[in-house]
């Protein structure tokens, strides 16, 4: 039997698919993926929950089969939200280092940090992430523990990414009505970076787009931490929306044509070509041209990507992204999207792969399952910093003990 | 330009002369409603067919076409009527806009006199040397398809004969009044968007500028374009000015929430603010304006006046391009040839050059009034219909792409 405090799992509720991953934290700390379960989501749109019902039945299924692969029982997820709701920005702290000495103490990095995590958010919205970029000591930059440094004024800039807290809290309940317990919640644009980037990655400069359902995120970090975030409530559901309305066909069968003939610039096979839809008995209903078809998609996943062009440059990181663009997501499976976003970005973009995280090379392949693995490569970060604090057997137990007290 | 005319003589600073003329009843109203101290410096002049619309207004000067056929009762509706006297009368029109540097036309069409007289006006005021920029209200749905049918027929000729038309149709406005107004307010709140339209190019072509909008300008944009412009007079003060003007005009319900700005493919700007306009606030305008039309061809004008204190207005005239294939028509061909013949000159020729040389445009009536309601059809939004809308900058993603930004699928 496993030791169930080695065990994590994470939980996304995504627009098209709800998706549980099971991860096991190996003795050396190194992360095992053991085991997977999704459903197809209904009730959920733009990445949020519009029909609990539908949601929760959906999730006991994804539970379910990841339970049975995994052959854990899985008492708390990390829960991964999105939603066009979701935020992220840079704020900087300041704190007049006060002591005689003028050193640093940890104390004083608790006040810069807390002074930069109070930021004027909307009375609804809650921080979801602040993250620490670097420090100033009196103005010189680059500083990543000033602890014992000598200086007058210590400043930190911090990343807060913060969203609607009711409608987190929506998500929260839902899962906790499962019977799982929430342990943290995690933007999916953060989990998905988790699992794509390297640690150089990272330090040269990336840019992760996740292309889901119903919402793109995309996170760039830079010198190792994150500098820029945002979701745009735009997804593959909205190629098929165009496409249904384009071509004046049903839903359904807008989005199996996407998969079947979609493409995300248009291909010289294209031009000219149509495809005729039979119903059930053989007989031609409608011709469908193919070229309109890639055009309307075309436009659409362009349109995704100057957007989100437009917000990089006008947050000024272009030019930080040396270790260029990583896809993932469903969206990422587009015919020629790499292209396209070569096209728009006008840099190097390649689709990303879970990397340093070894099990089942099936779940680690597929661009969908990135968000939802790294919830589960958070969580064990995570993990493993609290076990390194206190000694390993009580320490556990007082992680767990206050999980409960946490969250009852 | 003819020989007879007093022209803008290099060397002199002479003011252009304006003359805004109120055509039929409708232009009579709008005419007698503008205030006479804002648009100083202009002559106001009213022509209609029947004496009683004419008798009530305040303007100084009042042309009656009248014959013996009419009677004195008016054309009764009809512009071919109307259209006739125009054209035996055509020397009074001619020397009526004698001396102005740029006629005004403001006319409500789908009725008798507007219809028909407008567009001889405008060929007359050509003729005897000015600019022409009409003003005309299409007709209400409810008033039924003969008026409809005239106004389109007469939008027609009026757009070769003008140097420019701005035309507001009724069914746009009609949408935003509150269906139990009673139908005097309807006119004057339709009206008033009008004038507000007026006034904005009144102050672009009348108050010196930081970054001069000339008349040309506004004529190419005008030229050729689609049947329907929209355009957009908003204001606002204080200290975020600039950013509420932004949003008073995405929300503008002449421009489609904004969605007539994406549609578009020339967009003129022109800002005009009391003391202290600064780089930052034309900047932040701007920038949201090109991303608003991503495909336009923007044209901007700024200009300072201190009564505006620390007003800030923008004025936006959005020309959108007909995408319907059209053919050219003889007849109407034909018309602009006479008049390139009456307006090719010197002075001020390389303004209305382009304006001789336009290609004339014609559709079927029918098939056009069922073209221009296209694009005012709600798209259903499919799947998200019933979600939150996805907004970007004033742009509703949920919209399919290649309908935003107008790609036509065969």
């Amino acid at each position: 039997m496993f030791d169930e405090a080695n065990i994590i799992a994470g939980l996304e509720i995504g627009t098209s698919k709800i998706c549980v991953v099971v991860g096991e934290l190996g003795p050396e700390g190194a992360l095992n993926i053991i085991g997977i379960g999704q459903a197809r989501a209904r009730g959920v749109r733009k990445g949020e929950i519009i029909n609990p019902e539908q949601v929760e039945e959906d999730l006991r299924a994804a539970l379910f089969e990841a339970e049975q692969m995994a052959d854990v029982e899985i008492r708390r997820v990390f829960l991964g939200v999105t939603g066009s709701h979701i935020r992220g920005f840079n704020n900087r702290g300041v704190h007049p280092v006060v002591s005689a000495d003028r050193e640093i103490t940890p104390d004083d990095v608790e006040d810069v940090v807390k002074n930069a995590k109070a930021v004027n958010l909307p009375a609804e919205n809650t921080v979801i992430h602040a993250v620490r970029q670097h420090f100033f000591v009196d103005g010189q930059e680059g500083v990543t523990n000033p602890v014992g440094m000598l200086g007058a004024r210590l400043e930190v800039d911090m990343h807060v990414i913060h969203g609607h807290a009711n409608r987190i809290q929506n998500a929260i309940r839902l899962v906790r009505g499962t019977t799982l317990e929430v342990e943290e919640v995690v933007f999916n644009g953060t989990a998905a970076s988790l699992a794509l980037l390297t640690n150089e990655q990272k330090e040269l400069g990336a840019l992760v787009i996740d292309m889901g359902g119903g919402t793109t995120e995309f996170v760039v970090y830079s010198g190792g931490v994150i500098r820029h975030s945002g979701v745009l409530a735009v997804g593959g559901d909205h190629v098929s929306n165009d496409l249904a309305y384009g071509l004046k066909v049903p839903l359904s069968r807008a989005e199996k044509l996407k998969i079947e003939y979609g493409s995300a610039i248009l291909t010289d096979a294209a031009k000219g070509q149509t495809i005729s839809l039979t119903n059930e008995l053989g007989m031609e209903l409608k011709r469908v041209n193919v070229e309109h078809l890639q055009r309307i998609m075309s436009l659409r996943l362009e349109e995704v990507f100057q957007l989100i062009a437009q917000d990089l440059e006008e947050a000024g990181l272009t030019d930080y992204l040396r270790a260029g663009i990583f896809l993932c997501g469903g969206g990422s499976r587009v015919p020629g999207i790499v292209q396209l976003a070569e096209n728009v970005f006008q840099m190097n973009v390649a689709p990303g792969h879970a990397s340093a995280i070894s099990g089942l090379t099936t779940a680690l392949d597929q661009p969908e399952f990135a968000t939802a693995i790294g919830l589960v490569k958070f969580g064990s970060l995570k993990l493993r910093k609290r076990a390194v604090r206190p000694a390993f057997s009580t320490g556990i137990k007082q992680v767990i003990g206050r999980f409960f007290t946490q969250h009852n | 330009m003819t020989e007879d005319q007093p022209s803008l003589i290099p060397g002199q600073p002479a003011q252009p002369v304006f003359r805004m003329f109120g055509v039929g009843n409708a232009g009579i109203t709008l005419v007698d409603s503008l205030d006479a101290l804002e648009f100083s410096g202009a002559e106001f002049a009213v022509i209609n067919t029947d004496a009683t619309g004419l008798a009530t207004s305040a303007a100084p000067v009042k042309i009656q076409l009248e014959s013996k056929l009419l009677r004195g009762l008016g054309s009764g509706g009809d512009p071919e009527r109307s259209r006739a006297l125009a054209e035996e009368q055509f020397s009074t029109l001619k020397s009526a806009c004698a001396g102005a540097d740029i006629v005004f036309i403001l006319a409500g069409l789908g009725g008798g006199a507007g219809s028909g007289i407008a567009p001889v006006l405008a060929r007359a005021a050509r003729e005897a040397g000015a600019l022409v920029l009409a003003f005309v209200t299409l007709p209400f749905e409810c008033e039924g398809n003969r008026r409809e049918q005239q106004a389109q027929q007469s939008l027609e000729l009026l757009k070769p004969a003008a140097d420019g038309v701005i035309c507001l149709p009724g069914t746009k406005t009609a949408k935003l009044i509150d269906e139990n107004n009673s139908i005097v307010d309807t006119f004057r709140v339709t009206g008033g968007f009008l004038i507000e339209g007026l006034r904005g190019i009144w102050q672009l072509l009348t108050r010196p500028g930081l970054i001069q909008v000339h008349f040309a300008d506004l004529c190419n944009l005008l030229r050729d374009r689609h049947v329907e412009n929209a355009f957009a007079y908003v204001e606002a003060s204080g200290a975020g000015r600039s950013r509420e003007v932004m949003e008073r005009l995405l929300n503008h319900p002449l421009l489609d929430e904004g969605r007539a700005l994406a549609e578009s493919d020339a967009v003129l700007v022109s800002l005009t603010a009391g003391k202290g306009l600064t780089m930052a606030e034309i900047n932040r305008v701007m920038d949201q304006m090109k991303r608003q039309c991503g495909h336009a061809q923007i044209t901007m004008g700024a200009a300072e006046d201190p009564a505006l204190k620390d007003k800030l207005c923008v004025t936006v005239i959005v020309a959108k391009q007909n995408s319907a294939p059209t053919a050219l028509s003889l007849r109407l061909e034909s018309r602009t040839t006479t008049n390139n013949t009456g307006t090719t000159g010197t002075g001020t020729s390389a303004v209305r050059e382009p304006a001789a040389s336009r290609p004339v445009r014609q559709r079927k009536p029918n098939s056009k009034m069922v073209q221009s309601q296209l694009p005012l059809s709600v798209v259903s939004k499919g799947r998200f219909d019933k979600s939150e809308p996805t907004l970007h900058r004033g742009e509703d993603l949920d919209v399919p792409t290649f309908l935003r930004r107008g790609l036509p699928l065969n």
